[in-house]
Protein backbone atom coordinates (compact mmCIF):
# COMPACT_ATOMS: atom_id res chain seq x y z
CA UNK A 1 0.00 0.00 0.00
CA UNK A 2 1.33 3.44 -0.91
CA UNK A 3 1.88 5.70 2.06
CA UNK A 4 -0.75 8.37 2.71
CA UNK A 5 1.86 10.69 4.17
CA UNK A 6 5.48 10.56 3.17
CA UNK A 7 8.04 12.76 4.89
CA UNK A 8 11.35 12.53 3.14
CA UNK A 9 14.61 13.73 4.71
CA UNK A 10 13.33 17.12 5.95
CA UNK A 11 15.50 19.72 7.64
CA UNK A 12 13.78 22.45 9.65
CA UNK A 13 15.39 25.48 11.27
CA UNK A 14 14.24 28.06 13.82
CA UNK A 15 16.47 30.90 12.74
CA UNK A 16 19.95 29.48 13.25
CA UNK A 17 18.79 26.51 15.30
CA UNK A 18 18.73 23.28 13.33
CA UNK A 19 15.67 21.67 14.94
CA UNK A 20 14.98 18.77 12.58
CA UNK A 21 17.97 17.01 11.04
CA UNK A 22 16.91 14.84 8.16
CA UNK A 23 13.75 13.11 9.35
CA UNK A 24 11.93 10.63 7.14
CA UNK A 25 8.73 8.86 8.08
CA UNK A 26 5.63 7.40 6.48
CA UNK A 27 2.05 6.94 7.56
CA UNK A 28 -0.17 4.49 5.67
CA UNK A 29 -3.91 4.90 5.38
CA UNK A 30 -5.76 3.53 8.41
CA UNK A 31 -2.75 3.42 10.71
CA UNK A 32 -2.05 4.96 14.08
CA UNK A 33 1.59 6.01 14.00
CA UNK A 34 3.24 7.61 16.98
CA UNK A 35 6.26 9.81 17.33
CA UNK A 36 7.77 9.55 20.79
CA UNK A 37 10.75 11.18 22.41
CA UNK A 38 11.86 13.53 25.14
CA UNK A 39 11.00 17.19 25.48
CA UNK A 40 12.74 19.19 22.77
CA UNK A 41 13.47 16.21 20.54
CA UNK A 42 11.58 17.87 17.66
CA UNK A 43 8.27 16.02 17.80
CA UNK A 44 6.08 19.12 17.71
CA UNK A 45 8.30 20.74 15.12
CA UNK A 46 7.80 17.74 12.86
CA UNK A 47 4.00 17.96 13.22
CA UNK A 48 4.01 21.71 12.69
CA UNK A 49 6.01 21.22 9.50
CA UNK A 50 3.54 18.66 8.19
CA UNK A 51 0.57 20.94 8.96
CA UNK A 52 2.23 23.83 7.12
CA UNK A 53 2.98 26.14 10.05
CA UNK A 54 6.69 25.66 9.31
CA UNK A 55 8.45 25.16 6.01
CA UNK A 56 11.31 22.70 5.72
CA UNK A 57 14.53 24.12 4.33
CA UNK A 58 15.32 20.85 2.61
CA UNK A 59 13.39 17.67 1.94
CA UNK A 60 9.93 16.85 0.70
CA UNK A 61 6.57 16.02 2.21
CA UNK A 62 3.84 14.42 0.17
CA UNK A 63 0.26 13.71 1.11
CA UNK A 64 -1.90 11.47 -1.09
CA UNK A 65 0.77 11.77 -3.75
CA UNK A 66 0.84 15.58 -3.81
CA UNK A 67 3.82 17.59 -2.54
CA UNK A 68 2.75 19.76 0.42
CA UNK A 69 6.00 21.19 1.84
CA UNK A 70 5.72 24.97 1.71
CA UNK A 71 1.96 24.93 1.16
CA UNK A 72 0.38 27.35 3.70
CA UNK A 73 -1.40 25.84 6.71
CA UNK A 74 -4.85 27.09 5.74
CA UNK A 75 -4.50 25.25 2.42
CA UNK A 76 -3.27 22.01 3.98
CA UNK A 77 -6.47 21.70 6.05
CA UNK A 78 -8.40 21.72 2.79
CA UNK A 79 -6.27 18.83 1.52
CA UNK A 80 -7.40 16.72 4.48
CA UNK A 81 -4.86 17.11 7.29
CA UNK A 82 -6.11 18.51 10.58
CA UNK A 83 -4.02 19.23 13.65
CA UNK A 84 -4.89 19.21 17.34
CA UNK A 85 -2.16 21.56 18.53
CA UNK A 86 -0.04 21.18 21.62
CA UNK A 87 -1.69 22.77 24.65
CA UNK A 88 -5.07 22.43 22.86
CA UNK A 89 -5.17 26.09 21.79
CA UNK A 90 -8.94 26.37 21.87
CA UNK A 91 -10.47 29.81 21.26
CA UNK A 92 -11.10 30.47 24.94
CA UNK A 93 -13.19 33.62 24.53
CA UNK A 94 -15.60 31.97 22.11
CA UNK A 95 -18.31 29.43 22.85
CA UNK A 96 -17.89 25.69 22.45
CA UNK A 97 -20.20 25.82 19.43
CA UNK A 98 -18.25 28.65 17.82
CA UNK A 99 -15.06 26.66 18.24
CA UNK A 100 -16.65 23.77 16.38
CA UNK A 101 -17.96 26.12 13.69
CA UNK A 102 -14.42 27.38 13.16
CA UNK A 103 -13.30 23.77 12.83
CA UNK A 104 -15.73 23.49 9.93
CA UNK A 105 -14.49 26.77 8.41
CA UNK A 106 -13.33 25.18 5.15
CA UNK A 107 -16.54 23.30 4.52
CA UNK A 108 -19.44 24.28 2.33
CA UNK A 109 -21.60 21.15 2.61
CA UNK A 110 -24.15 22.34 5.17
CA UNK A 111 -25.83 18.99 5.69
CA UNK A 112 -22.55 17.19 6.16
CA UNK A 113 -21.47 19.79 8.73
CA UNK A 114 -24.72 19.32 10.67
CA UNK A 115 -24.11 15.56 10.70
CA UNK A 116 -20.60 16.10 11.95
CA UNK A 117 -21.74 18.34 14.83
CA UNK A 118 -23.91 15.42 15.85
CA UNK A 119 -21.00 12.99 15.44
CA UNK A 120 -18.80 15.20 17.65
CA UNK A 121 -21.51 15.60 20.30
CA UNK A 122 -22.08 11.84 20.29
CA UNK A 123 -18.41 11.24 20.80
CA UNK A 124 -18.06 13.99 23.41
CA UNK A 125 -21.43 14.32 25.19
CA UNK A 126 -19.95 16.80 27.65
CA UNK A 127 -19.43 19.28 24.84
CA UNK A 128 -23.15 19.16 24.06
CA UNK A 129 -23.98 20.09 27.66
CA UNK A 130 -21.60 23.04 27.44
CA UNK A 131 -22.42 24.07 23.88
CA UNK A 132 -23.10 27.75 24.63
CA UNK A 133 -20.47 28.09 27.34
CA UNK A 134 -17.25 30.02 26.78
CA UNK A 135 -14.59 27.47 25.88
CA UNK A 136 -12.18 28.98 28.41
CA UNK A 137 -14.44 27.85 31.26
CA UNK A 138 -14.04 24.15 30.37
CA UNK A 139 -11.81 21.80 32.37
CA UNK A 140 -8.53 20.61 30.87
CA UNK A 141 -10.00 17.30 29.73
CA UNK A 142 -13.03 19.00 28.19
CA UNK A 143 -10.76 21.45 26.40
CA UNK A 144 -8.82 18.53 24.93
CA UNK A 145 -12.10 17.01 23.76
CA UNK A 146 -13.10 20.32 22.22
CA UNK A 147 -9.76 20.63 20.43
CA UNK A 148 -10.23 17.11 19.04
CA UNK A 149 -13.85 17.74 18.10
CA UNK A 150 -12.85 20.97 16.40
CA UNK A 151 -10.16 19.17 14.39
CA UNK A 152 -12.65 16.46 13.35
CA UNK A 153 -15.07 19.11 12.04
CA UNK A 154 -12.90 19.56 8.94
CA UNK A 155 -13.49 15.85 8.26
CA UNK A 156 -9.77 15.10 8.00
CA UNK A 157 -8.26 12.07 6.30
CA UNK A 158 -5.23 12.41 8.55
CA UNK A 159 -5.47 13.66 12.13
CA UNK A 160 -2.31 15.04 13.76
CA UNK A 161 -2.41 14.97 17.56
CA UNK A 162 0.20 16.85 19.56
CA UNK A 163 0.52 15.68 23.18
CA UNK A 164 -3.15 14.99 23.89
CA UNK A 165 -2.27 13.65 27.36
CA UNK A 166 -0.55 16.86 28.46
CA UNK A 167 -1.66 18.00 31.90
CA UNK A 168 -4.47 15.47 32.23
CA UNK A 169 -5.22 13.03 35.07
CA UNK A 170 -4.47 9.35 34.32
CA UNK A 171 -8.14 8.39 34.09
CA UNK A 172 -8.82 11.14 31.59
CA UNK A 173 -5.75 10.17 29.56
CA UNK A 174 -7.18 6.66 29.31
CA UNK A 175 -10.50 8.11 28.11
CA UNK A 176 -8.84 10.37 25.52
CA UNK A 177 -6.74 7.49 24.16
CA UNK A 178 -9.82 5.26 23.86
CA UNK A 179 -11.44 8.02 21.83
CA UNK A 180 -8.38 8.24 19.58
CA UNK A 181 -8.71 4.50 18.87
CA UNK A 182 -12.43 5.00 18.13
CA UNK A 183 -11.71 7.84 15.76
CA UNK A 184 -9.13 5.70 13.99
CA UNK A 185 -11.52 2.77 13.70
CA UNK A 186 -14.11 5.10 12.19
CA UNK A 187 -11.67 5.62 9.30
CA UNK A 188 -9.35 8.48 10.20
CA UNK A 189 -5.62 7.90 9.99
CA UNK A 190 -3.74 9.20 13.05
CA UNK A 191 -0.26 10.57 13.58
CA UNK A 192 0.25 10.98 17.32
CA UNK A 193 3.03 12.84 19.08
CA UNK A 194 3.45 11.90 22.74
CA UNK A 195 5.78 12.15 25.69
CA UNK A 196 3.71 9.49 27.39
CA UNK A 197 5.40 6.70 25.43
CA UNK A 198 3.65 3.95 27.34
CA UNK A 199 0.17 5.09 26.37
CA UNK A 200 1.18 6.00 22.82
CA UNK A 201 2.82 2.61 22.13
CA UNK A 202 -0.19 0.80 23.58
CA UNK A 203 -2.54 2.12 20.87
CA UNK A 204 -0.19 2.64 17.91
CA UNK A 205 0.57 0.28 15.03
CA UNK A 206 4.02 1.70 14.42
CA UNK A 207 6.31 4.14 16.18
CA UNK A 208 9.28 6.40 15.56
CA UNK A 209 11.63 7.45 18.34
CA UNK A 210 13.00 10.97 18.03
CA UNK A 211 16.16 12.23 19.73
CA UNK A 212 17.49 15.77 19.24
CA UNK A 213 16.09 16.17 15.76
CA UNK A 214 16.87 12.68 14.45
CA UNK A 215 14.96 9.43 14.27
CA UNK A 216 16.96 6.89 16.24
CA UNK A 217 14.58 3.94 16.22
CA UNK A 218 11.45 2.89 14.39
CA UNK A 219 9.29 -0.14 13.98
CA UNK A 220 6.29 -2.05 15.23
CA UNK A 221 4.83 -0.39 18.33
CA UNK A 222 4.49 -3.64 20.30
CA UNK A 223 8.07 -4.64 19.53
CA UNK A 224 9.40 -1.24 20.51
CA UNK A 225 7.43 -1.32 23.73
CA UNK A 226 9.11 -4.62 24.52
CA UNK A 227 12.63 -3.56 23.62
CA UNK A 228 15.13 -3.09 26.41
CA UNK A 229 16.42 0.24 25.08
CA UNK A 230 13.00 1.86 24.94
CA UNK A 231 11.98 0.51 28.32
CA UNK A 232 15.06 2.05 29.90
CA UNK A 233 14.85 5.42 28.16
CA UNK A 234 11.14 6.13 27.96
CA UNK A 235 9.08 3.70 29.94
CA UNK A 236 10.73 4.06 33.31
CA UNK A 237 12.46 0.70 33.50
CA UNK B 1 -29.74 78.47 31.41
CA UNK B 2 -29.64 76.91 34.83
CA UNK B 3 -27.14 74.28 35.82
CA UNK B 4 -29.39 71.30 35.07
CA UNK B 5 -30.28 72.29 31.54
CA UNK B 6 -26.70 73.25 30.75
CA UNK B 7 -25.67 69.81 31.93
CA UNK B 8 -28.19 68.03 29.72
CA UNK B 9 -27.25 70.19 26.73
CA UNK B 10 -23.58 69.41 27.24
CA UNK B 11 -24.38 65.72 27.50
CA UNK B 12 -26.17 65.87 24.14
CA UNK B 13 -23.17 67.63 22.58
CA UNK B 14 -20.83 65.17 24.28
CA UNK B 15 -22.60 62.14 22.90
CA UNK B 16 -22.39 63.53 19.35
CA UNK B 17 -18.70 64.22 19.67
CA UNK B 18 -18.21 60.90 21.44
CA UNK B 19 -19.96 59.03 18.63
CA UNK B 20 -17.33 60.33 16.21
CA UNK B 21 -14.53 59.31 18.55
CA UNK B 22 -16.13 55.91 18.90
CA UNK B 23 -16.28 55.40 15.12
CA UNK B 24 -12.57 56.18 14.82
CA UNK B 25 -11.64 54.26 17.97
CA UNK B 26 -13.22 51.08 16.56
CA UNK B 27 -10.66 50.98 13.76
CA UNK B 28 -7.80 51.45 16.20
CA UNK B 29 -9.03 48.73 18.45
CA UNK B 30 -9.87 46.21 15.72
CA UNK B 31 -6.48 46.60 14.07
CA UNK B 32 -4.72 46.37 17.42
CA UNK B 33 -6.76 43.31 18.32
CA UNK B 34 -5.71 41.50 15.19
CA UNK B 35 -2.07 42.48 14.56
CA UNK B 36 -1.12 44.32 17.78
CA UNK B 37 -0.37 47.49 15.86
CA UNK B 38 -1.30 50.99 17.00
CA UNK B 39 -2.09 52.29 13.54
CA UNK B 40 -1.10 55.92 13.91
CA UNK B 41 -2.18 56.59 10.34
CA UNK B 42 -5.77 55.89 11.31
CA UNK B 43 -6.63 59.55 12.03
CA UNK B 44 -5.46 60.41 8.52
CA UNK B 45 -7.63 57.69 7.05
CA UNK B 46 -10.52 59.49 8.74
CA UNK B 47 -9.39 62.74 7.11
CA UNK B 48 -9.29 61.11 3.67
CA UNK B 49 -12.80 59.82 4.35
CA UNK B 50 -13.97 63.39 5.00
CA UNK B 51 -12.43 64.55 1.70
CA UNK B 52 -13.92 61.71 -0.33
CA UNK B 53 -17.32 62.62 1.10
CA UNK B 54 -16.67 66.29 0.41
CA UNK B 55 -15.86 65.70 -3.27
CA UNK B 56 -18.76 63.30 -3.71
CA UNK B 57 -21.09 66.05 -2.48
CA UNK B 58 -19.51 69.09 -4.14
CA UNK B 59 -18.14 67.72 -7.42
CA UNK B 60 -20.55 64.90 -8.09
CA UNK B 61 -23.46 66.69 -6.45
CA UNK B 62 -24.56 63.67 -4.43
CA UNK B 63 -26.65 63.66 -1.30
CA UNK B 64 -25.27 62.90 2.12
CA UNK B 65 -26.19 59.21 2.20
CA UNK B 66 -24.68 58.13 -1.14
CA UNK B 67 -21.65 60.29 -0.33
CA UNK B 68 -21.30 58.55 3.03
CA UNK B 69 -21.50 55.09 1.49
CA UNK B 70 -19.03 55.90 -1.29
CA UNK B 71 -16.63 57.51 1.18
CA UNK B 72 -16.77 54.39 3.34
CA UNK B 73 -16.14 52.14 0.34
CA UNK B 74 -13.28 54.17 -1.13
CA UNK B 75 -11.61 54.78 2.22
CA UNK B 76 -12.07 51.16 3.25
CA UNK B 77 -10.25 50.19 0.08
CA UNK B 78 -7.51 52.72 0.85
CA UNK B 79 -7.08 51.15 4.29
CA UNK B 80 -6.63 47.75 2.64
CA UNK B 81 -4.10 49.15 0.17
CA UNK B 82 -2.12 50.78 2.99
CA UNK B 83 -2.08 47.49 4.88
CA UNK B 84 -0.98 45.56 1.81
CA UNK B 85 1.81 47.94 0.84
CA UNK B 86 3.08 49.24 4.18
CA UNK B 87 2.29 46.72 6.91
CA UNK B 88 2.03 43.30 5.31
CA UNK B 89 5.71 43.16 4.27
CA UNK B 90 6.52 43.76 7.96
CA UNK B 91 4.33 40.98 9.34
CA UNK B 92 7.30 39.24 10.94
CA UNK B 93 9.32 42.36 11.72
CA UNK B 94 9.68 43.74 15.27
CA UNK B 95 6.62 45.70 16.38
CA UNK B 96 8.54 48.94 16.62
CA UNK B 97 9.33 48.83 12.88
CA UNK B 98 5.65 48.58 12.06
CA UNK B 99 4.82 51.39 14.48
CA UNK B 100 7.39 53.69 12.87
CA UNK B 101 6.04 52.75 9.46
CA UNK B 102 2.55 53.74 10.65
CA UNK B 103 3.86 57.17 11.58
CA UNK B 104 5.44 57.40 8.12
CA UNK B 105 2.15 56.43 6.49
CA UNK B 106 0.46 59.11 8.58
CA UNK B 107 2.77 61.84 7.26
CA UNK B 108 2.46 60.48 3.75
CA UNK B 109 -1.33 60.65 3.80
CA UNK B 110 -1.32 64.14 5.32
CA UNK B 111 1.09 65.69 2.87
CA UNK B 112 -0.02 63.76 -0.20
CA UNK B 113 -3.54 65.01 0.50
CA UNK B 114 -2.18 68.51 0.97
CA UNK B 115 -0.44 68.27 -2.40
CA UNK B 116 -3.64 67.35 -4.18
CA UNK B 117 -6.21 69.51 -2.38
CA UNK B 118 -4.02 72.35 -0.99
CA UNK B 119 -3.73 73.01 2.75
CA UNK B 120 -6.62 75.50 2.70
CA UNK B 121 -9.55 74.33 4.80
CA UNK B 122 -12.68 73.57 2.77
CA UNK B 123 -16.16 74.47 3.80
CA UNK B 124 -18.24 71.35 3.96
CA UNK B 125 -21.56 72.05 2.25
CA UNK B 126 -24.70 72.24 4.35
CA UNK B 127 -26.24 68.99 3.21
CA UNK B 128 -28.38 68.11 6.16
CA UNK B 129 -31.16 70.30 7.45
CA UNK B 130 -30.15 71.67 10.81
CA UNK B 131 -33.68 72.07 12.06
CA UNK B 132 -33.45 69.77 15.00
CA UNK B 133 -35.97 68.65 17.51
CA UNK B 134 -36.65 70.04 20.93
CA UNK B 135 -37.11 67.53 23.70
CA UNK B 136 -38.28 68.99 26.98
CA UNK B 137 -36.59 72.30 26.25
CA UNK B 138 -33.33 70.81 24.99
CA UNK B 139 -32.23 71.26 21.44
CA UNK B 140 -30.94 68.30 19.49
CA UNK B 141 -30.04 69.69 16.09
CA UNK B 142 -30.35 67.85 12.82
CA UNK B 143 -26.68 67.06 12.47
CA UNK B 144 -26.58 65.57 15.94
CA UNK B 145 -29.55 63.36 15.11
CA UNK B 146 -27.76 62.30 11.94
CA UNK B 147 -24.63 61.44 13.91
CA UNK B 148 -26.57 59.42 16.52
CA UNK B 149 -28.51 57.52 13.88
CA UNK B 150 -25.56 56.70 11.61
CA UNK B 151 -23.32 55.71 14.52
CA UNK B 152 -25.99 53.50 16.01
CA UNK B 153 -26.69 51.78 12.69
CA UNK B 154 -23.00 51.21 11.98
CA UNK B 155 -22.39 49.79 15.43
CA UNK B 156 -25.31 47.40 15.14
CA UNK B 157 -24.03 46.24 11.74
CA UNK B 158 -20.48 45.87 13.05
CA UNK B 159 -21.61 43.90 16.09
CA UNK B 160 -23.65 41.64 13.85
CA UNK B 161 -20.71 41.05 11.51
CA UNK B 162 -18.26 40.32 14.32
CA UNK B 163 -20.59 38.12 16.38
CA UNK B 164 -22.66 36.27 13.82
CA UNK B 165 -21.00 36.02 10.43
CA UNK B 166 -18.34 33.60 9.28
CA UNK B 167 -15.86 36.37 8.55
CA UNK B 168 -16.55 37.90 11.99
CA UNK B 169 -15.82 34.62 13.71
CA UNK B 170 -12.66 34.31 11.62
CA UNK B 171 -11.66 37.81 12.74
CA UNK B 172 -12.12 36.89 16.39
CA UNK B 173 -10.21 33.65 15.89
CA UNK B 174 -7.25 35.36 14.18
CA UNK B 175 -7.27 38.04 16.84
CA UNK B 176 -7.18 35.45 19.63
CA UNK B 177 -4.61 33.08 18.11
CA UNK B 178 -3.46 33.61 14.53
CA UNK B 179 -1.61 30.34 14.18
CA UNK B 180 -4.47 28.16 15.39
CA UNK B 181 -6.85 30.13 13.18
CA UNK B 182 -4.70 29.13 10.22
CA UNK B 183 -4.96 25.49 11.30
CA UNK B 184 -8.75 25.91 10.95
CA UNK B 185 -8.21 26.86 7.31
CA UNK B 186 -8.58 30.62 7.86
CA UNK B 187 -6.49 32.79 5.54
CA UNK B 188 -5.14 35.20 8.19
CA UNK B 189 -3.80 37.69 5.62
CA UNK B 190 -7.21 38.03 4.06
CA UNK B 191 -8.88 38.48 7.45
CA UNK B 192 -6.35 41.15 8.45
CA UNK B 193 -6.97 42.96 5.18
CA UNK B 194 -10.74 42.91 5.72
CA UNK B 195 -10.26 44.19 9.27
CA UNK B 196 -8.35 47.18 7.94
CA UNK B 197 -11.09 47.71 5.38
CA UNK B 198 -13.89 47.72 7.96
CA UNK B 199 -11.94 49.89 10.43
CA UNK B 200 -11.10 52.43 7.72
CA UNK B 201 -14.70 52.52 6.48
CA UNK B 202 -15.92 53.33 10.01
CA UNK B 203 -13.34 56.11 10.31
CA UNK B 204 -14.50 57.48 6.95
CA UNK B 205 -18.06 57.63 8.24
CA UNK B 206 -16.72 59.60 11.21
CA UNK B 207 -14.90 61.95 8.83
CA UNK B 208 -17.98 62.69 6.75
CA UNK B 209 -20.10 63.21 9.86
CA UNK B 210 -17.57 65.62 11.30
CA UNK B 211 -17.62 67.55 8.04
CA UNK B 212 -21.38 67.83 8.34
CA UNK B 213 -21.17 68.78 12.03
CA UNK B 214 -18.34 71.33 12.01
CA UNK B 215 -18.60 72.43 8.34
CA UNK B 216 -14.84 72.57 7.87
CA UNK B 217 -12.24 70.04 6.80
CA UNK B 218 -8.49 70.28 6.18
CA UNK B 219 -5.62 67.83 5.51
CA UNK B 220 -4.40 67.91 9.12
CA UNK B 221 -7.83 67.51 10.69
CA UNK B 222 -7.11 63.86 11.51
CA UNK B 223 -4.25 64.41 13.91
CA UNK B 224 -6.11 65.47 17.03
CA UNK B 225 -9.22 63.26 16.64
CA UNK B 226 -6.86 60.39 15.79
CA UNK B 227 -5.05 60.85 19.10
CA UNK B 228 -8.32 61.31 20.98
CA UNK B 229 -9.75 58.15 19.47
CA UNK B 230 -6.60 56.36 20.51
CA UNK B 231 -7.24 57.58 24.07
CA UNK B 232 -10.83 56.35 23.74
CA UNK B 233 -9.65 52.93 22.59
CA UNK B 234 -7.19 52.66 25.49
CA UNK B 235 -9.85 53.88 27.93
CA UNK B 236 -12.28 51.18 26.81
CA UNK B 237 -9.57 48.52 26.68
CA UNK B 238 -7.59 48.29 23.46
CA UNK B 239 -8.60 45.32 21.34
CA UNK B 240 -12.11 45.23 22.83
CA UNK B 241 -14.85 46.37 20.46
CA UNK B 242 -17.54 47.39 22.99
CA UNK B 243 -14.72 49.11 24.89
CA UNK B 244 -14.00 51.40 21.93
CA UNK B 245 -17.68 52.31 21.67
CA UNK B 246 -17.93 53.12 25.38
CA UNK B 247 -14.52 54.80 25.53
CA UNK B 248 -15.44 57.12 22.65
CA UNK B 249 -18.71 58.15 24.25
CA UNK B 250 -17.17 58.70 27.69
CA UNK B 251 -14.37 60.79 26.20
CA UNK B 252 -16.80 62.91 24.19
CA UNK B 253 -18.98 63.56 27.23
CA UNK B 254 -16.01 64.44 29.46
CA UNK B 255 -14.68 66.87 26.86
CA UNK B 256 -18.07 68.54 26.50
CA UNK B 257 -18.54 68.86 30.23
CA UNK B 258 -15.08 70.36 30.60
CA UNK B 259 -15.77 72.81 27.77
CA UNK B 260 -19.16 73.70 29.19
CA UNK B 261 -18.33 74.06 32.87
CA UNK B 262 -14.64 74.96 32.93
CA UNK B 263 -13.22 76.26 29.73
CA UNK B 264 -12.89 74.84 26.23
CA UNK B 265 -9.15 75.51 26.52
CA UNK B 266 -8.94 72.56 28.92
CA UNK B 267 -10.76 70.19 26.59
CA UNK B 268 -7.70 68.50 25.10
CA UNK B 269 -5.93 68.48 28.45
CA UNK B 270 -8.88 66.57 29.91
CA UNK B 271 -8.64 63.93 27.18
CA UNK B 272 -4.96 63.32 27.73
CA UNK B 273 -5.33 63.46 31.50
CA UNK B 274 -7.74 60.55 31.08
CA UNK B 275 -5.07 58.68 29.11
CA UNK B 276 -2.53 59.22 31.86
CA UNK B 277 -4.98 58.19 34.59
CA UNK B 278 -6.01 55.05 32.72
CA UNK B 279 -2.41 54.07 32.11
CA UNK B 280 -1.60 54.65 35.78
CA UNK B 281 -4.55 52.96 37.41
CA UNK B 282 -6.16 50.61 34.93
CA UNK B 283 -3.83 50.00 31.98
CA UNK B 284 -6.07 47.27 30.58
CA UNK B 285 -8.94 49.79 30.23
CA UNK B 286 -12.53 49.54 31.40
CA UNK B 287 -13.47 46.41 29.48
CA UNK B 288 -10.02 44.91 29.13
CA UNK B 289 -8.69 42.02 31.10
CA UNK B 290 -5.11 41.91 32.25
CA UNK B 291 -3.34 39.42 30.07
CA UNK B 292 0.17 38.19 30.46
CA UNK B 293 2.24 38.12 27.31
CA UNK B 294 2.29 34.54 26.13
CA UNK B 295 5.72 33.09 25.56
Amino acid sequence: MAAMLEVNDINVYYGAIHAIKGISLTVAEGEIVTLIGANGAGKSTTLRTISGLLTPKEGTISFLGEPIAGVPAQEIVRRGISQVPEGRRIFANMTVMENLELGAYTRTDKDGVEQDYEMVFNRFPRLLERKQQAAGTLSGGEQQMLAMGRALMSRPKLLLLDEPSMGLAPLLIREIFNIIVDINQAGTTVLLVEQNANMALSIANRAYVLETGRITLSGDAKELAASEKIRKAYLGG
Amino acid sequence: MDFGSLLVQQLINGVSLGSIYALIALGYTMVYGIIKLINFAHGDIYMVGAYVGFFAITVLGWGIFPALIVSMAVTGLLGMVVERLAYKPLRHAPRISVLITAIGVSFFLEYATMYFVTPTPRTFPDVFSSTGITVGGFVVNGQQLLIFAITLILMVILTYIVQKTKIGKAMRAVSFDTETAQLMGIDADRVISITFGIGSALAAAGGVLVGVYYNSIDPLMGIMPGLKAFVAAVLGGIGVIPGAMAGGLILGVVESLVSGFLSSTFRDAAAFAILILVLLFRPAGIFGTNTQEKV
